[in-house]
């Protein structure tokens, strides 16, 4: 690993005070990503400013939903009670994320801020567009190895069906930000400029002309916890995952369904799903087709092949374009209990 | 736990062995493997920043029940401090990765990984390698969970059981136990390469299922 300098900070503040002054420098919080990164030079810090000191990590209830620290590790999340109770569909897809390990270890922050794991991404011998951006300089990433997207015409069977550009086909590897995109969590950051909040759909981007950029937060900005609004679907949520082995795997699809039921009809639904996309994938049109409708698997098949209108495939992830709506339906059964 | 004062860094050992030949030769590789920013600040005159580039940094940590005032690189893993400095080579270097669980060790409690793990963040932390598990350390009497991979034949090779053993501590202290199901899903992130899964599944029910302390 490249040397860096090491800043320990105790307040927010001092925290971004610390990342604005000078570039190269990053928040350091659980580890289980950036230190992989550094150890295969993907990414080079200057600096590292370890955030683990921030008093971010409290669970609490508010008044309109609960507020999750966003320095709360990813099992005390999974494993508290108002989790499980109010919004099991977190609880799952965190577990279903990682290693019991990893998870002690891994932030709410931090799993926000993880990066593809796209194989060209992490090899700097490899073009990669996301890696080493077209023209690097201060906000547009570090120039490090070949531009170009290897994934395109490449090894692609993880990659994207959904939202892809020219530029770059990764996925966003998180489980729980697909629970988080569901249930229509906020996110809360504060900044040099102040406090601001992003609703969380809106806080992963697609890759466009500057796949280097997986979020809108501003430069020095710091994400201080996650909102989640009291909803009426934890009697029937389910996060289905797909992936090579039964677990400590990335996904392949998974879905996320949350549903608000009444006597066999759909009141209200809330459908994401992960592994297709460079973002939490939220399926609105599947969402507004269910609303009101019975559930049944007539339509829950409708409301997949909408939720699939505009995917493409790339080769060897072409399997994703059955496996995602088979993975809808499956998802929806299980979650309205008629599997 | 007894605490005692110990000061960390290279330890004064008589006998030649392998281990210290192999220290003392990869201290030399270090000499040889200088950081190229801090080569290049040495070309350019830049004290201060190649003295930054080595710069050592104090961590005060309590590994096995005996506190360390250490000085350290702030890249140092919290693996490569325990192996190479505080000479505790039970911790293994699978991956190096955070992919196979070899280096699992608990930090305050909790099992994690200690090559993604920089040592720096461990201040006035816990640490509780394979050494210091069993009550009466490394010359003690075996853990109930050791006692019982031995029983259940739950290795083959041994590189990954020290990381085994201290996850299939913490998946019980966490009530991650309750099936076999229940316990392969929870110890997904300790790879066996000589598949001894089904053994040390056993190991664990066993132990669960005995009501040991663990």
């Amino acid at each position: 690993m490249n040397p860096f300098q090491f800043t320990r900070v105790t307040t927010p503040k001092a925290a971004i005070t610390a990342i604005t002054k000078e570039n190269g420098t990053y928040f350091l919080a659980g580890g289980t990503n950036l230190i992989d990164l550094m150890k295969r030079e993907v990414i080079i810090p200057e600096r590292l400013v370890d955030i683990n000191k921030l008093p971010l990590a409290t669970i609490e209830k508010t008044a309109t939903g609960l507020r999750i620290g966003a320095m709360a590790k990813n099992s005390t999340v999974a494993d508290h009670e108002l989790v499980k109770k109010h919004f099991p569909l977190l609880s799952q897809a965190l577990n279903a994320g990682a290693s019991a390990q990893l998870r002690n270890m891994a932030t709410v922050g931090g799993n926000m801020m993880q990066r593809t794991r796209c194989p060209y991404f992490y090899d700097n011998s490899m073009p990669c567009n996301k890696r080493s951006p077209v023209q690097a300089g201060p906000d547009k990433g570090q120039a490090n190895g070949p531009t170009g997207c290897g994934a395109i015409g490449g090894i692609n069977r993880m990659h994207a069906i959904f939202g892809t550009s020219t530029k770059c086909i990764a996925v966003h590897p998180s489980d729980m930000c697909i629970a988080l995109v569901a249930l229509d969590a906020t996110v809360n950051v504060s900044g040099p400029k102040g406090d601001r909040q992003i609703p969380f759909s809106d806080f992963h981007r697609l890759p466009g002309d500057m796949p280097q950029k997986d979020n809108t937060l501003q430069p020095g900005e710091l994400i201080m916890s996650v909102d989640l609004p009291t909803n009426r679907f934890s009697d029937n949520s389910h996060y289905l995952k797909v992936r090579d082995r039964a677990s400590y795997a990335f996904a392949l699809i998974s879905v996320g369904v949350a549903i608000d039921m009444k006597r066999g009809t759909i009141q209200d639904v809330r459908l994401a799903m992960g592994g297709v996309a460079h973002k939490p994938w939220r399926l609105t049109a599947a969402e507004a087709f269910l609303k009101g409708k019975p559930a049944t698997e007539a339509n829950f098949k409708q409301a997949a092949a909408l939720a699939m209108q505009g995917a493409k495939g790339y080769g060897e992830n072409d399997f994703k374009l059955t496996l995602a709506p088979n993975s809808i339906v499956d998802a929806l059964k299980t979650a309205a209990k008629t599997a | 736990m007894n605490q005692h004062e110990h000061t960390g860094g290279e330890s004064a050992s008589a006998d030649s062995s392998r281990r210290s030949f192999l220290k003392q030769s990869s201290a030399l590789a270090a000499l040889v493997l200088t950081p190229p920013t801090a080569m290049a600040a040495a070309d350019q005159g830049l004290d201060e920043k190649m003295a930054a580039a080595f710069e050592q940094m104090p961590l005060q940590v309590n590994v096995n029940g005996t506190a360390h005032r250490l000085s350290i690189e702030p890249r140092v893993t919290l693996l490569d401090l325990l192996r190479e400095q505080l000479h505790l080579t039970g911790t293994k270097k699978g991956c190096d990765h955070g992919q196979c669980g070899a280096c699992t060790v608990h930090v305050d409690g909790a099992r994690v990984n200690a090559c993604l793990t920089l040592a720096m963040t461990t201040e006035g932390s816990t640490v509780t390698t394979i050494e210091g598990l069993a009550d009466g350390g490394p010359t003690g009497a075996l853990h109930p969970m050791q006692a019982a991979f031995i029983k259940h034949d739950g290795f083959q090779c041994g590189y990954c059981t020290p990381g085994q053993i201290m996850s299939a501590v913490a998946c019980i202290r966490e009530g991650h136990a309750n099936s076999p199901d229940e316990v392969r899903e929870y110890m997904s992130g300790n790879i066996c390469r000589c598949g001894a899964y089904a053994n040390i599944v056993d190991a664990i029910m066993d132990v669960k299922k005995g009501g040991a302390k663990v």
